[in-house]
C-alpha cells in the first residue's frame, strides 16, 4: 500500500484548450466520433424491431474473454487451416494472376459462377447427392445460405421447428427474422421423428403449423450426434405426407472419421421438392473463402437469389475462382482425409479426457465425425456461471449451452470444440474444466444438494 | 495534455470497460487532448513509462480497475489518475466493507450477511440458511461480494432457489452476499469533484419486464427507460443527493464515482453500493446525469480528468 502522504498532483486544464496537434488530426479514427454518450437516444426510437430483439448478454461478453492469450479456448468453430500447403495456394494464385485476373477482380452472377456450380455438383455427388447446375445457388459461406433460407421463408411470428440444441450461428437468423422456434430433442440416433410428429400435430391443433424444420443431420452442430439412416427414411417420408420442409445443413457430412457415410436427406427426398439443401466450403476446404451453397427447387432459388442480390449482390469472384482452380488441379478429398486424421486423434484425446476429468454425473456425446462434443452436466450448475469461473479462474473456455436454444433451455450443457486445438491443450482444457466442475458439485454439496 | 485512457483489461467487466473507454476517448480528442487509448494487459507498466502520460483516465471496470490494483501501480509510476485513490477503492468495490463503513456512518443499507466459499465448504454454513432467511425474509438478494454490472446477482423469490443463487454468486467471487430485498426505484447519484463534491441529478432506471436492473437491461438499448432527473419530491431528491456525498465521503472517494440506492415504497431511501469507476457506456447513468445537469458528456470528463491526482 503506498502512503497516504498528502502528494495531491492535481491537474490544471486550460479552458478553451485547441492544441497545437489538432490541425493535422483530422483524419477520422472510430474514436473520434462527434457523437456523445447521451446522442444515443435517438436512436433507440428508430431501430427496427427486430434489430431490437437483439441484446446484450452476460454471455456474449464472456464468451469475448475466450480470446485472451493465457486462455485455452475449447469454445471456436475452427476448422483447421494450418495443413494447407503454401505450394498450393501459391500455384493456385499464380495461375489466377496469369490467366483470370481481370474476371476475378470483376463482379459475377448473383447464382455464381457457372465453372464452380458444375463443381458443386460433384462434391455433392461425393456424397450421392444428386444435383443439377441450375439447382445450385453460390452463397457467401454455409451462414448466408441459412439467413436466405430463413428470410425467404419466415415472417415475423412464424413457428420454425429447429433441434434443441440447434446451431447457435443459426440463433441471430431466427431472432431477426423474428422466428418463433420450437426445439424437437435429440439423442444418440439424432433427431427424435417420433417428436417431431408430436410437435406437427401439436402445433397443427394450436393452428400455427412450421413454414420449415431446420436441421443438421451429420455430425450436429452443436449435439455431435448423427441421424441414423431410419430416422432420415422417416423423416423425409414424413415430410413427403405432412409437406413438411425441411432444410438440411450439411457442413460436416465429409468430416468422419468413424462408420459409413449416409445419405442426405436430400438424396432420399429424390426430387421431390421437399429439401433445400445447405453446404459450405468451409470444413472441406477453408472457412476464410466464406463460400457456401444453397441447393433448391427452381421456384425456391429464385426468391433466394433475389434475397442475395439485396444482400450482396454476388459472393466473392475471388473466392471462387481459387476454388475453382484448386478443384481442377487438386482432389479434394486428399485434403479432406488429411483434415479427418488430424481430427480424430484430437477428437479421442477430448474423450479420454472427458472420461478421466468430468464427475460420474456427466454424460457427453461421441462424434464419429464434426467438430463438436456436446457435454450436460448435473443440472444443478449453470454452464453460463460456470464460464465466469472457468475463465477467471481456471483459464479455460467453452460455448454455455443456452446459446444453442431460444427457449432459455441449455443451461445444464456446454459445447467442446475438439478440431482447433492440438491434443495436448486439449487435454489440459479439459483438465482444467475439470477442476472448475468439480468445484462447483463440491459447493453443491456443501449447500445440502443431493441430500 | 497527454492523456492515457485505462480500458479493457481482463475482467469480466472487459466488453463493457471497451465501450466507457471509447466514448472517453472521443470525448478527450474533442476536448484537444492527446489520447493514449491503453487495452491493459501485462505491459501496461511499459507503455506508461515509455509515454509518459500527464494523466490516467480509469475506465476499467471489475477486478484490478475498480478494486484499487491499477491505482496503486499509477501511484507507484506517479502518473495522476482520475477517480478515488487505493483504498476508497477497496473499501467501494467490496459490498461487504462498503456496506460496514455505511453501517458506522448511519447510512441506510438493506440488512445482509456475507460468507465466504469456504465457510460453506469447511464449516456446513449451508446449515445456516434457515436462520438467514429468518432474519432477512424472503425474497432475498444473493449478490457476490465484488462483482460488477449486477453479474451473479439473483434474486431468490422462495427458500428453494437460495442455494442455487449462491453457486452462481460463487461462481463470480469467493464470498457471497446475502442481502434483505427491498422493493423500490433504482436510483443513482453520480458524483463528481474533490474539493467540493457534487452531486449531479438523480436519475431513475426503470427496467422494462425485468425483476431487477440485470446485466441485459444495463447495457441493451430500449430496455430500460432513464429518467432524468428522477420525477421525485423535492425533499427525497435533495435526501438522495446528501446521502450519495455521504456515502462518498465515508468510503474516503475523490474524483468520481456513483452511488446506487433504492427508494422503497414509504419514500425511504436505501445505499446498495458506490462503483468508483462508473460506466460511461451509451446506455450508462452517469452521461444521463451530465445531460440532466446540464453540462453535457464532454464537460464532465474534462472535471473528471482536472480532478485526476495521486495519493489518497
Amino acid at each position: 500500500m503506498t502512503s497516504t502522504a498528502p502528494r495531491r498532483g492535481v491537474i490544471t486544464v486550460p479552458p478553451t484548450p485547441p492544441s497545437r496537434h489538432r490541425a493535422h488530426e483530422t483524419a477520422l479514427t472510430p474514436g473520434d466520433s462527434a457523437l456523445t454518450p447521451g446522442d444515443s437516444a435517438r436512436y433507440d426510437a428508430r431501430f427496427a424491431s427486430r434489430a431490437a430483439g437483439i441484446v446484450s448478454s452476460v454471455m456474449r461478453d464472456l464468451m469475448s474473454l475466450s480470446e485472451r492469450p493465457d486462455i485455452i479456448s475449447l469454445a471456436g468453430g475452427f476448422p483447421n487451416t494450418e495443413a494447407f500447403e503454401r505450394e498450393i495456394y501459391d500455384e493456385v494464385m499464380e495461375v489466377i494472376a496469369r490467366e483470370h485476373l481481370a474476371s476475378t477482380l470483376q463482379y459475377g452472377p448473383t447464382e455464381g459462377m457457372g465453372e464452380l456450380r458444375e463443381r458443386i455438383v460433384d462434391v455433392m455427388a461425393h456424397e450421392g447427392a444428386r444435383a443439377r447446375v441450375e439447382d445450385i445457388m453460390v452463397t457467401s459461406g454455409g451462414q448466408q445460405a441459412i439467413d436466405l433460407a430463413i428470410r425467404t421463408f419466415v415472417n415475423p411470428g412464424d413457428t420454425v421447428l429447429a433441434e434443441g440444441p440447434t446451431y447457435p450461428g443459426a440463433v441471430p437468423c431466427f431472432t431477426t427474422y423474428e422466428a418463433q422456434v420450437v426445439h424437437v430433442p435429440m439423442d444418440d440416433d439424432g433427431l427424435r421423428i417420433d417428436l417431431v410428429e408430436e410437435a406437427l400435430d401439436q402445433l397443427a391443433a394450436e393452428g400455427r403449423p412450421p413454414k420449415l424444420l431446420y436441421t443438421i443431420p451429420s455430425f450436429q452442430n452443436p449435439g455431435g450426434v448423427t441421424m441414423s439412416l431410419e430416422r432420415r427414411e422417416r423423416l423425409v417420408a414424413l415430410a413427403h405426407e405432412r409437406e413438411l420442409l425441411l432444410v438440411e445443413d450439411n457442413p460436416y457430412g465429409q468430416i468422419r472419421f468413424d462408420g459409413d457415410p449416409l445419405p442426405t436427406l436430400w438424396e432420399l427426398d429424390d426430387g421431390a421438392g421437399w429439401v433445400v439443401y445447405l453446404s459450405t466450403f468451409s470444413k472441406i476446404l477453408a472457412p476464410g473463402l466464406r463460400t457456401g451453397w444453397v441447393a433448391a427447387p427452381a421456384a425456391v432459388l429464385r426468391k433466394m437469389n433475389l434475397g442475395k442480390q439485396a444482400a450482396d449482390l454476388c459472393s466473392s469472384t475471388g473466392s471462387q475462382r481459387f476454388i475453382v482452380e484448386y478443384l481442377r488441379r487438386h482432389d479434394w478429398r486428399d485434403y479432406v482425409a488429411r483434415l479427418n486424421g488430424i481430427y480424430r486423434l484430437r477428437r479421442d484425446a477430448m474423450l479420454r479426457a472427458l472420461e478421466e476429468e468430468m464427475p460420474p454425473e456427466a454424460r457427453w456425446t461421441r462424434p464419429s465425425g464434426g467438430l463438436f462434443v456436446w457435454a450436460t452436466l448435473p443440472d444443478y450448475l449453470d454452464t453460463t456461471n460456470l464460464l465466469a469461473s472457468a475463465v477467471e479462474r481456471h483459464q479455460v473456455a467453452f460455448v454455455p449451452g443456452r446459446g444453442a436454444f431460444l427457449d432459455g433451455r441449455g443451461g445444464d450443457s456446454m459445447r467442446l470444440n475438439y478440431s482447433g486445438v492440438p491434443e495436448a491443450v486439449i487435454s489440459e482444457g479439459v483438465r482444467r474444466l475439470g477442476v472448475a466442475v468439480a468445484e462447483m458439485t463440491e459447493l453443491h454439496r456443501a449447500l445440502g444438494g443431493g441430500e | 495534455m497527454l492523456v492515457a485512457v485505462l480500458k479493457g483489461g481482463r475482467s469480466l467487466e472487459r466488453e463493457v470497460s471497451l465501450r466507457s473507454g471509447a466514448n472517453a476517448e472521443a470525448a478527450l480528442r474533442r476536448l484537444g487532448h492527446d489520447v493514449l487509448a491503453v487495452d491493459v494487459d501485462q505491459h501496461l507498466v511499459r507503455a506508461l513509462r515509455g509515454e509518459r502520460p500527464d494523466a490516467a483516465f480509469i475506465a476499467l471496470h471489475g477486478k484490478g480497475g475498480e478494486d484499487g490494483t491499477v491505482q496503486e501501480l499509477l501511484e507507484i509510476l506517479e502518473v495522476p489518475y482520475t477517480g478515488p485513490g487505493v483504498l476508497a477503492c477497496e473499501r467501494a468495490w467490496d459490498k461487504v466493507v462498503a456496506k460496514a463503513h455505511f453501517a458506522t456512518a448511519g447510512v441506510p443499507t438493506p440488512a445482509a450477511v456475507a460468507f465466504s466459499q469456504d465457510a460453506f465448504r469447511e464449516m456446513g454454513a449451508g446449515e445456516a440458511i434457515p436462520e438467514i432467511r429468518e432474519r432477512l425474509g424472503l425474497p432475498l438478494v444473493v449478490k457476490p461480494a465484488k462483482q460488477g454490472s449486477a453479474l451473479g446477482i439473483t434474486v431468490a423469490r422462495d427458500a428453494s432457489q437460495i442455494p442455487g443463487a449462491l453457486m452462481s454468486a460463487l461462481a463470480y467471487d469467493e464470498r457471497v452476499l446475502l442481502e434483505a430485498f427491498v422493493e423500490g426505484r433504482e436510483l443513482a447519484v453520480s458524483v463528481i469533484g474533490t474539493a467540493a463534491p457534487w452531486a449531479l441529478p438523480v436519475v431513475e432506471a426503470i427496467p422494462r419486464d425485468r425483476d431487477f436492473y440485470d446485466f441485459e437491461a444495463r447495457y441493451t438499448p430500449g430496455m430500460t427507460d432513464f429518467v432524468a432527473p428522477a420525477r421525485l419530491p423535492d425533499a427525497v431528491a435533495e435526501e438522495a443527493a446528501a446521502l450519495a456525498l455521504r456515502c462518498f465521503d465515508v468510503l474516503g472517494c475523490r474524483g468520481l464515482g456513483r452511488v446506487d440506492l433504492l427508494l422503497d415504497a414509504d419514500d425511504r431511501l436505501w445505499v446498495l453500493e458506490v462503483n468508483s469507476i462508473p460506466g460511461m457506456t451509451d446506455t450508462s447513468l452517469l452521461p444521463k446525469a451530465a445531460e440532466a445537469a446540464g453540462l453535457g458528456f464532454d464537460e464532465v470528463v474534462e472535471r473528471i480528468l482536472a480532478d485526476a491526482a495521486l495519493g489518497a
